[in-house]
């Protein structure tokens, strides 16, 4: 049965904000009865987006991940909530606006965070997937309100086959985000990296100058994922112990991403001139600074 | 409940479905293209892939959330008078700013404002009333200020309060004096300029440009994916900018870090590198620049001692010496596009006290590439597309119903298409011109309080580039002083520079009478004795087209992808018992005893059908046709011409863009710049003309010269002061228009910070400024000089070279901790902190954005000073 999914890309998304304001727009002051009552003025994050800094100036980056209710496969919440969540036949997950009222600690049942409290009307809420718009036949833009105004697709809506989703999540890398909760969300980011993993990066000088296309290599002793990043923007991914290598831009420099936590070694080689030295990722990205050669 | 009805309207930030039930705004959206009915796109074939725009609108995030601003407890519900304010009493005007209001009639407000006009009218005449509304009016060509606005103002009579060329400035007041261009206040045509960069560009250097967040202006996000094209084409993409933007975070390969007021030095130290490694277009300059052989001597260092290489740079800059020349090396070899700013100019950087230069040192280095040759421009990837140029729609600044081609572009075409002198007239203006009495927006203070000022250029002043050396002084000679102020909007407090000196300004004993008329409750509203409650755009009937202001942005369009002109619906009544401006208008007009010749009889959408007939679109529908569809999609006209910017001029043609300038009297054979010798001014004539008659500008010399930032890591105040400030527009507010208002805005986490019941303003301090001085991520700081404090939310991070911190200007709300003008303000004022200087002696522009401020964690304190 087409179940709706939700991608996003975290490449693409550069905190314009317009999907966190549609959905107030949506659900701040209009009532669906039936999905969901008002959402309050001020408080709610229906799509709550969180920022991250990588690097150190003047080498560094910052991401952004839209985080809405992940309307998980397996979702703790309806679990534990004793018929007052359910799941759809779409797979969207709701909150039956009856059955919630004063069940404030459904919310402690989210691991992502994604249901908030309306004090007020004493009830759990959180996003809907814009259900009531996606069953309006007259709805003609038959996506969601935050997909819609998205004004770089970095946010898309699917309504498809489990199975097509599957190929679409091994062909263009999509992942899920806090995978390991297990609560397999039918939300799912692309380019996650840049929000969960780190980089290495740094500029090469020979005599004082910038140098382009010095070779880099990164090794790991463990292993690991390393991730290219295309001009389009898609992340090629690999695992091996040479994990990538990099010739350096007009800039001298380079960008090792999608680095997990562990010790590298990285060699330059500028046109004989060479360098090493062994790099520990630890929950940061690394920003070498000039290397003088 | 009633059925849901999809009408149109328009806002700064894009066209929007709106959908209305029961008398209430539901939503609003970006607009989907009717492929049945609208027209189809254009395209462009370049490097063997077909370029076609999404077939939407996009909007910006003002727009997203315009709801909450239309329904907010900050709306001003009715006409309001200050509690201590008796017009046939005491007046109370030293509680301007402190006292509160009391609800009264509209019949009782207008009584009491016909009244002090015409009392003033009689005691000192019509000049000692003066008026300015906000830059950045609702949107929609008849209500704007230059139309409704200025129809009423002009037969009322008034002193007008001049904006400044706030957008251009460096440009304006530097680069028209190297390229003309005054038409455009600077700034350069950027006519199909999109197709010859998906072409023939490799690179593009964004210079202190972010067009995520400035979008030119209008328009959204409807570039956002011709960038993408451009990364996709491998398109190598440059930043330079004290912070690392929100586009470079998107989209960037590089960014550059300037310390603040010193982006000129870059400039500077790549025009070095060419010079000293031959790898400029010779053979252009040699043709098509005057000055040139003197000015590289000076770059050179062989006229003062100071050879301007990359390592001098990065002792001005902090940006290493061998990044700049990575980058000079790169430009030399690659055709480049330099964005200098959103909108081919513009750029914070021209807002600040070394723009002046900064602008001159962009048109230098694009010069020096041979400028407007295939792939090599100034270009801001913000406009430029295949779109018909041909079609004539009007833009907000055209006039509208006033027809004033004194203070609007009304002249060029349309108040001749508008009004036909028999049975419809236009309402110029007398008092406001060069011969009469008008003062500049961002010395109000000084002239109420001090009661004289002098000062060159009077206002958007681009008719000629001398126009802007024409000295004036308050009062004009003749004239009266300013009584009583009609205030639009309170924005000043948020948006000018130095701006306690507003709050203090509104106490002064020779301001009689105070009347704001404004939708919300904020910024200086709080001050006035009497307050008309207006209502927005969508309260009222209304017509525009997306994106297109026009005037000194003449053919601004071309930043959408689609022209789209949309019948902006009244959605509902106004909120409250507020009113329409043109509705406050006419009620006023009919006490004044002009109610006939404002009106004609008359309804604001009778004027609407006027406007559009007086357009192109009769072309294509009836009135009452696009009355029913509600908007209209200007088809393409794949038969154009295609004319890429300043092309002729590399070719030495005659010029063939579209560009209302230069006029004809400004040119020779129709060839060349408006400059008098018509080619790129290294040493400017028009200065050294202006210097020869003794005005002589310390800080706009005639040549190109590095002059360091009055205001920057270089001056005095920064050994007291050692951060430097950059407070460019804001990222999601579009000044002050959605921050504020109890708006959804302020939810947005890198807007505002609720803290303890407040929503603070937010500044960006890099991790090594705050840990020496012991500031954690989210501590509330205070941010001072000798200008005052305001008190904000610190964010930690890695987006600003150490020692420069980063805001953003224009917030809407201004709430001082003790005495108005006086106090520290934590609504988030940061022009508070802001020069009020003039860029130079003769340059009339506002620098707001190098400061010099000091951080520490905020105690608690009202710090009054």
């Amino acid at each position: 049965m087409k179940q709706w999914y939700k991608v996003i890309d975290v490449a693409l998304c550069h905190d314009c904000n317009n999907c966190f304001m549609a959905d107030k727009d949506e659900f701040v002051g209009n009532d669906w009865p039936g999905y969901t009552a008002a959402q309050p003025r001020h408080g709610h994050r229906w799509v709550d987006i969180l920022r991250r800094e990588r690097g150190q100036y003047a080498r560094n980056d910052v991401a952004y991940l839209p985080v809405p209710c992940q309307h998980c496969a397996k979702a703790p919440c309806v679990e534990a909530s004793g018929g007052a969540i359910s799941y759809r036949s779409d797979g969207i997950v709701m909150i039956d606006m009856e059955k919630a009222k004063g069940r404030k600690e459904l919310l402690d049942t989210c691991p992502y965070g994604a249901i908030y409290w309306n004090e007020e009307k004493q009830l759990p809420q959180k996003c809907i997937f814009c259900a009531h718009l996606l069953d309006d036949p007259t709805w003609k833009p038959h996506t969601t309100r935050c997909a819609h105004i998205c004004p770089t697709d970095a946010m898309k809506t699917y309504f498809v086959e489990p199975a097509e989703m599957d190929k679409m999540i091994a062909e263009e890398g999509l992942e899920a985000y806090l995978a390991e909760l297990g609560t397999r969300p039918t939300t799912l980011y692309k380019n996650l990296y840049k929000f969960t993993k780190n980089f290495i990066t740094a500029g090469v000088l020979v005599d004082g100058d910038c140098y382009e296309n010095a070779d880099v290599t990164l090794h790991s002793k463990e292993g690991g994922i390393a991730c290219t990043l295309s001009g389009a923007g898609v992340a090629n991914c690999q695992d091996t112990s040479v994990l990538a290598t990099r010739a350096t831009n007009f800039f001298g420099e380079f960008k090792f991403d999608g680095l997990n936590n562990g010790e590298y070694t990285l060699e330059v080689d500028a046109a004989g001139r060479k360098y090493s030295t062994s790099v520990t990722v630890k929950d940061e990205s690394v920003n070498l600074g000039f290397i003088r050669l | 409940m009633g059925e849901v009805v999809r009408l149109t309207n328009s806002s700064t930030g894009g066209p929007v479905f709106v959908y209305v039930q029961d008398g209430k705004i539901i939503r609003m959206t970006p607009m989907d293209l009717d492929d049945e009915v609208d027209a189809p796109s254009w395209k462009i074939e370049a490097r063997g892939r077909t370029f076609k725009p999404p077939r939407k609108t996009t909007v910006s995030v003002y727009t997203a959330g315009f709801k909450s601003m239309i329904y907010s407890d900050k709306r001003i519900k009715c006409p309001m008078k200050r509690v201590d304010f008796d017009p046939k009493g005491e007046r109370n005007i030293q509680n301007r700013g402190v006292s509160g209001y009391e609800p009264i009639s509209w019949d009782e407000a207008t009584d009491i404002l016909v009244a002090e006009i015409n009392r003033v009218k009689r005691e000192a005449g019509p000049a000692a009333i003066l008026s300015s509304p906000s830059s950045h009016h609702m949107w929609g060509n008849v209500g704007y200020r230059h139309s409704t606005y200025f129809r009423f103002m002009n037969m009322m009579g008034f002193t007008y309060a001049d904006h400044n060329p706030d957008s251009w400035e460096g440009w304006h007041w530097g680069g028209m004096h190297m390229w003309g261009f005054s038409w455009r206040l600077g700034n350069p045509e950027q006519y199909d300029l999109l197709e010859d960069t998906l072409k023939n560009t490799e690179m593009i250097v964004f210079w202190s440009s972010d067009p995520e967040v400035n979008t030119g202006i209008y328009a959204a996000h409807e570039s956002t994916p011709r960038r993408f094209w451009m990364k996709d084409l491998g398109i190598k993409m440059v930043f330079i900018d004290p912070f690392y933007n929100h586009t470079a975070g998107l989209i960037g390969d590089k960014w550059l870090s300037p310390k603040i007021g010193t982006d000129h030095a870059l400039s500077f130290a790549i025009a070095y590198t060419w010079l000293t490694e031959g790898t400029y277009d010779k053979e252009y300059v040699a043709t098509h620049a005057y000055g040139f052989e003197e000015w590289a001597d000076y770059v050179l260092g062989k006229t003062d001692g100071v050879p301007k290489t990359c390592e001098w740079a990065e002792g001005e800059s902090g940006v290493p010496a061998c990044e700049i020349r990575a980058l000079a090396r790169e430009w030399g070899k690659k055709k480049t596009m330099l964005a200098a700013g959103g909108l081919g100019g513009w750029g914070g950087a021209c807002r600040a006290s070394h723009g002046i230069e900064w602008a001159r040192g962009m048109i230098a280095l694009a010069t020096m590439q041979g400028m407007g040759k295939p792939g090599s421009n100034i270009y801001s990837t913000t406009q430029g597309v295949p779109t018909d140029y041909e079609f004539y729609f009007p833009g907000y600044a055209e006039g509208g119903i006033s027809g004033d081609c004194e203070n609007s572009a009304a002249g060029f075409k349309f108040a001749f298409r508008m009004f036909d002198g028999k049975t419809t007239f236009p309402s110029p203006s007398n008092i406001n011109t060069t011969a009469g009495q008008h003062i500049p927006r961002l010395k109000v203070p000084e002239c109420i309080m001090d009661g004289k000022f002098q000062w060159s250029g009077k206002g958007f002043c681009g008719g000629d580039i001398q126009h802007q050396m024409h000295q004036y002084e308050y009062p004009a000679p003749g004239y009266p002083k300013i009584k009583m102020l009609w205030k639009y909007g309170g924005p000043w407090i948020g948006t000018m520079t130095a701006t306690n000196r507003y709050a203090k300004m509104y106490t002064a004993p020779g301001l009689e009478f105070v009347v704001s008329q404004s939708i919300w409750f904020e910024g200086e509203v709080p001050f006035a004795d009497l307050i008309l409650p207006a209502c927005t755009n969508f309260e009222r009937w209304d017509i525009s087209e997306f994106a297109n202001c026009s005037g000194y942005i003449p053919d601004n369009f071309q930043q959408t992808n689609h022209r789209v002109i949309s019948l902006q619906a009244k959605c509902i009544e106004p909120v409250g018992d507020s009113r329409s401006d043109y509705d406050i208008y006419c009620m006023i007009a009919e006490k004044l005893g002009i109610g006939p010749m404002f009106s004609e009889g008359k309804t604001d959408l009778d004027w609407i059908e006027q406007y559009y007939n007086a357009t192109d679109m009769p072309k294509h529908m009836t009135f009452q046709e696009f009355f029913k569809k509600g908007y209209f999609v200007v088809p393409d006209n794949p038969n154009r011409k295609k004319t890429p910017a300043l092309r002729w001029f590399a070719e030495d043609r005659e010029k063939d863009t579209p560009d209302w300038g230069p006029r004809l009297n400004n040119s020779v054979d129709r060839k060349g710049l408006q400059t008098s010798t018509g080619k790129v001014e290294f040493i400017a004539t028009s200065i050294k003309n202006f210097e020869d008659a003794g005005y002589v500008d310390e800080y706009r010399p005639a040549m190109h010269t590095y002059v360091p930032a009055w205001e920057g890591p270089r001056c005095e105040l920064a050994k007291k002061y050692p951060l430097g400030m950059l407070a460019p527009h804001p990222r999601f507010s579009f000044h002050t228009m959605g921050d504020g208002k109890d708006s959804f805005m302020n939810d947005i986490k890198d807007h505002r910070v609720l803290v303890d019941g407040h929503y603070y303003w937010i500044i960006r301090i890099n991790s090594v400024d705050a840990a020496a001085r012991g500031i954690k991520d989210g501590d509330l700081v205070r941010v001072f000089n000798d200008r005052g404090s305001v008190i904000v939310c610190a964010q930690l991070g890695e987006r600003t070279q150490p020692g420069t911190v980063h805001t953003y200007e224009s917030c809407a709300e201004y709430n001082p901790l003790g005495k108005p003008g006086r106090s520290a303000d934590r609504g988030g004022c940061m022009n508070i902190l802001s020069p009020d200087r003039y860029m130079s002696k003769y340059a009339s522009g506002m620098a707001p954005n190098t400061a010099q401020v000091e951080i520490e964690k905020w105690d608690g304190g009202i710090y009054e000073i």
